[in-house]
């Protein structure tokens, strides 16, 4: 059988729950066996029904606390999978999944794979299909194992739609408290100062191309003459250049503005997931490979330091000296 | 307290570049300190600096290249470092994570260190797994995406903020000795100072083979193979500006207007 961890959080599933069954369904299919799912934690009851979806034939709830906590969850499924003997165990390729996966492999002496996008099993191979390079190559990493964990990109796969008929079992786990070394003691959500770029129908986005702080000038005059609301890729606000409120991506914001120009932004899947929902995406960039512009609608393959003057010369603004 | 920093030289790929069988041509590749572990070493150093560290270990896996990556550790302000390296090491294609860790396991198990410091993942092949499946071989407690650190030396505690999906972050206590993954972000990495750089040259760094660390081939070839590396499927669609800068931002101008989203 194929066995899927769900993630929750907060009182909620998170969608990669979805989409992980969809990903252990077709696994499933190319091995002919079952797939189960696992629901650790929370509201376990309301969750399985959440989880009932096309393909899924057994659900298991493991009642056991309210949030994730790696050692709960690495325990858990070390019985589960001492229980159930599954093929592969599946995982989301999220920060909690990659919390808690490579433990249980490790507990295990399992092989471990993560962040795949494409899974095939095929005469007791699997075949992973992950990215290596920063998503400039894509590979095939051929398995040989009888069992393996195995962590799922999140947004590659469909969610799992339908209703099924699942049997759902509660799961008797035996956690040793005393083992757990770790303790959550509260979330806190990034401040959201002085604008939500959540809201904006228009956004200007930069990323590295913009090389040095002493540049972002230029992109503060293109924001100024035309009315744009200025975001920014990750390495921006790690370098403090930019607030935090303004990043979009993975651990961002998502925005789904009318345009969205992205300017020296590379598109990382991070950043990609934070944006691809925008109606029109523009993208500028020196590099005519870079991922952007596989999800962009207009592209410019050229360099902003001189793309960007003219932008705002024609909107009737001034050229800063940068 | 003693603080293990392991890093990584990544290979970093050429914006042109083509694909041999299952790798990419020396021409095309540059090496470098990996992103994620520069923030790790930073965090490293601080300790150091506040007092709370009394040493910092850097600790590598690499061919005998990787030194010049090793010695920017130390030009940053690691005391010493260890590269394990092995013949048979040479001929694996895909280390997993699980080599990496058995290996690594060994360095912790003869440095004793109170905490170890790893990047949330490496810019190359991005497992972002090893640091977890380290501590766990060891026995070491985790926490995985940290982008933030506070440590209680006296209580033994790493008060850390573990960076969730979302923007949001979950607040954890996380016993020592622990590993903790360090998320980009965490600090701002240092440039090392021409000081540093000159100090580096003297600092030690102690070259360990698999035998020296009680391990043998068999415990590194790993059951992942990579079969096959391609370029992703394009789907791009998108419409080219073409012409000169003045073109292609006359075009952009005339989309922006016709969106309605520009009014000048």
């Amino acid at each position: 059988m194929i066995l899927a961890v769900a993630e929750h959080r907060r009182g909620e599933l998170r969608d990669v729950s979805l989409e992980l069954i969809t990903a252990g369904r077709q696994l499933a299919d190319d091995v002919d066996t079952a797939l189960h799912v696992a629901v650790i934690g929370g509201d376990v009851d309301r969750f399985a029904e959440r989880l009932d979806r096309d393909g899924v034939d057994v659900i298991h709830t493991v009642d056991h606390g309210e949030e994730f906590n790696h050692g709960v969850y690495e325990q858990v499924t070390v019985q589960l999978v001492e229980e159930l003997d599954p093929e592969y165990v599946l995982t989301p390729n999220s920060v909690n999944g990659l919390d808690f996966a490579p433990a249980v492999a490790t507990k295990l002496d399992l092989p471990l794979v993560t962040d795949a996008v494409g899974l095939t099993a095929d005469d007791g191979t699997l075949t992973v299909n992950r990215d290596m390079y920063g998503s400039k190559v894509e590979t095939a990493v051929g398995v040989d194992a009888d069992q393996a964990v195995v962590t799922i990109r999140g947004g590659d796969w469909a969610p799992a739609e339908g209703t099924a008929d699942a049997e759902v079992r509660a799961f008797d786990a035996e956690v040793d408290e005393s083992a757990l070394g770790s303790t959550v003691t509260g979330f806190e959500a990034a401040a959201e100062g002085d604008v939500d770029i959540s809201e904006a129908e228009f956004i200007v986005s930069i990323g590295r191309g913009i090389e040095e702080e002493e540049n972002l000038p230029l992109i503060e005059a293109l924001v100024e003459a035309t009315g744009a609301t200025l975001a920014s890729s990750r390495p921006i606000v790690d370098n403090e250049w930019l607030p935090k409120n303004r990043q979009v991506g993975q651990s961002g914001k998502v925005v789904t503005p009318d345009v969205y120009v992205a300017i020296g932004i590379s598109g990382a899947v991070q950043h990609v997931a934070g944006m691809k929902g925008s109606d029109t995406i523009v993208a500028i960039n020196t590099d005519p490979n870079a991922p952007i512009f596989d999800i962009a609608d207009y592209g410019i393959a050229g360099d902003l330091f001189e793309v960007v003057p003219e932008l705002i010369e024609e909107f009737g603004g001034e050229v800063p000296d940068v | 307290m003693k603080v293990l920093v392991t890093v990584k030289e990544v290979r970093e790929v050429d914006d042109e570049f083509e694909i041999e069988g299952t790798e990419i041509p020396e021409q095309y590749l540059e090496y470098d300190l990996n992103e994620w572990d520069d923030y790790a070493v930073e965090e490293g150093v601080q300790l150091q600096e506040d007092g709370v560290a009394d040493e910092v270990v850097a600790a590598t896996i690499g061919p005998e290249r990787t030194e010049e990556t090793i010695r920017m550790a130390l030009a940053k302000g690691a005391d010493r470092a260890v590269r394990v390296w092995d013949d048979a090491l040479e001929d694996v294609e895909l280390l997993d994570v699980g080599a990496k860790a058995r290996i690594l396991a060994e360095v912790v198990e003869e440095e004793e260190p109170d905490l170890v410091l790893t990047g949330v993942q490496a810019g190359d092949d991005a497992f972002g797994a090893t640091g977890v499946a380290l501590a766990r071989k060891v026995g070491y407690e985790w926490a995985a995406v940290v982008n933030h650190l506070d440590l209680d030396a006296d209580e033994g505690v790493a008060h850390v903020h573990r960076e969730l999906e979302g923007g949001i972050d979950e607040l954890t206590d996380v016993e020592l000795p622990a590993v903790l993954t360090i998320q980009t972000g965490i600090n701002e990495p240092r440039y090392a100072s021409l000081r540093g750089i000159r100090q580096a040259q003297r600092k030690e760094i102690a070259e360990q083979s698999l035998g020296d660390l009680g391990l043998s081939a068999a415990d590194v070839e790993g059951e992942l193979e990579l079969t096959d590396m391609y370029e992703p499927e394009t789907e791009s669609e998108a419409t080219y500006f073409e012409g000169d800068a003045g073109e292609q931002a006359a075009q952009l101008a005339d989309l922006l207007r016709d969106a309605g989203v520009v009014d000048a």
